[in-house]
């Protein structure tokens, strides 16, 4: 196995792992969904009527919650410097490490975006929809998000830091993701914003690397 | 494979604060050098800008005319005084990694358990092992992975005697074999080394 592949089954395995992983991020994505017939009222009309886009800020949301452990651990333990020294660029790093972070929380929250957004009267008809939106979103979060990740390395209370950095970022993909979700459920042609989400997704796979990768060398000196 | 360490006319920093300035000094193949100073003086520094993570504020560090970035890449080793174990994983799967990514393969991997006395850790998930065990699981990736710069920062602290003993012994054989070591210590090294003193 090459040096891209043993790092991508550890990042994996690391995702995956212990301290939670997509159980964490999902749990959290059900409080979301779970309290918001508290917060807006328990009435189906009221509640349809913001199903999808509540669906989709949960998703945001939960999103969030693993970015500090992408870097930060490996900065503070010394693998980043190993990863470092090895015969892979950090760029490719910082991909595998957010593919990764993707197939480990993006992909589960994907498949359970639908079942929060019927729970909360979304059509059961736009199932298929949501988990396409769901996915190409969570690709443009854990990329965007690796950016927020990586330049707040080393700084206290980064958590924090990522979220007001990250969050702005978030905005684009949850325009257009609710915005595709709504066309599709008022019957109207939802590929347009579809369109823009997987654009707005694959401009931060190809270029959120080389950010966090100029990142991670300047927490590393 | 590096032939040299040629670090010229370099001055460091961090931060405000100058930690030397003008240091010269050559590594050559087959020679280890003890890199002493007070706390604070600049070792660790040194060494990670001779990895390439710090870049000097004046002076450059080359490889015996080999490429820059080849030779950190492929050339050297660092073991600072973080390991790089993930807690969570087993020692074996942490071992095949380190040594994997660093170059090694899996004949090696298995010569290097049975020198370093490995083979009752493997199971254990790195959290649980004590320090002196961890440091043995990193330093496996030196022995396995040939690589012929090693950058070490206090290699022997967590070992006790008889480890030290035989981590001393693997390095010697590593100069032997026409290998490079600058250790940082405080301590002195339990091979025959050159003494380069930071003075801070």
């Amino acid at each position: 196995m090459t040096g891209v592949g043993v790092l991508f089954r550890r990042e994996l395995s690391l995702a995956w792992g212990k301290g939670g992983g997509p159980l964490l991020a999902l749990a959290f994505y059900a409080a979301v969904a779970t309290l918001l017939p508290l917060a807006v009222g328990a009435e189906p009309e009221r509640l349809k009527a913001v199903s999808t886009g509540s669906a989709w800020l949960a998703l945001a949301l939960a999103s969030l919650l693993s970015l500090e452990r992408l870097f930060e651990r490996d900065y503070e333990d010394g693998a980043l410097d190993l990863l470092a020294l090895g015969a892979t660029g950090l760029e490719t790093i910082c991909f595998i490490k957010c593919l990764a972070q993707w197939l480990a929380n993006g992909a589960p929250l994907a498949l359970a975006a639908p079942i929060a957004a019927i729970a909360l009267g979304a059509d059961p008809d736009l199932t298929p929809a949501i988990i396409v939106t769901a996915l190409l979103g969570g690709l443009g979060f854990a990329f965007t998000g690796g950016v927020g990740a990586a330049l707040s390395l080393g700084s206290r209370r980064g958590g924090v830091l990522i979220a007001v950095i990250v969050l702005p970022l978030f905005a684009p993909p949850v325009i257009f993701g609710a915005g595709a979700l709504e066309a599709f459920a008022s019957g109207l042609d939802g590929r347009t914003g579809l369109s823009f989400l997987a654009a707005y997704s694959l401009a931060a796979v190809a270029l959120g690397p080389f950010a966090m990768a100029a990142a991670c060398k300047n927490a590393l000196s | 494979m590096i032939g040299a360490l040629n670090i010229e006319d370099l001055s460091l920093a961090r931060g405000d604060r100058l930690l030397f300035e003008h240091l010269a000094a050559t590594v050559s193949a087959g020679e280890a050098v003890a890199l002493t100073g007070a706390n604070g003086a600049g070792k660790t520094s040194l060494l990670r800008c001779v990895a390439g993570f710090i870049r000097p504020l004046a002076g450059r560090v080359t490889f015996g005319g080999a490429d820059a970035d080849e030779a950190r890449s492929a050339g050297l080793h660092f073991l600072g005084h973080q390991d790089g174990l993930k807690g969570a994983r087993t020692a074996r799967d942490e071992l095949a990694f380190q040594v994997r990514w660093t170059g090694g393969d899996e004949a090696s991997l298995g010569e290097v358990i049975e020198t370093l006395g490995l083979e009752a850790l493997l199971g254990l998930e790195v959290r649980k092992l004590s320090a002196g065990q961890r440091r043995r699981l990193a330093l496996a990736r030196l022995i396995a992975s040939p690589r012929s710069l090693w950058l070490l920062d206090e290699p022997m602290a967590p070992l006790d005697a008889a480890r030290r003993e035989m981590f001393g012994a693997l390095m010697a054989d590593h100069v032997r074999r026409g290998g490079l070591i600058l250790a940082a210590v405080h301590d002195p090294l339990p091979i025959k080394a050159r003494t380069l003193e930071i003075a801070g």
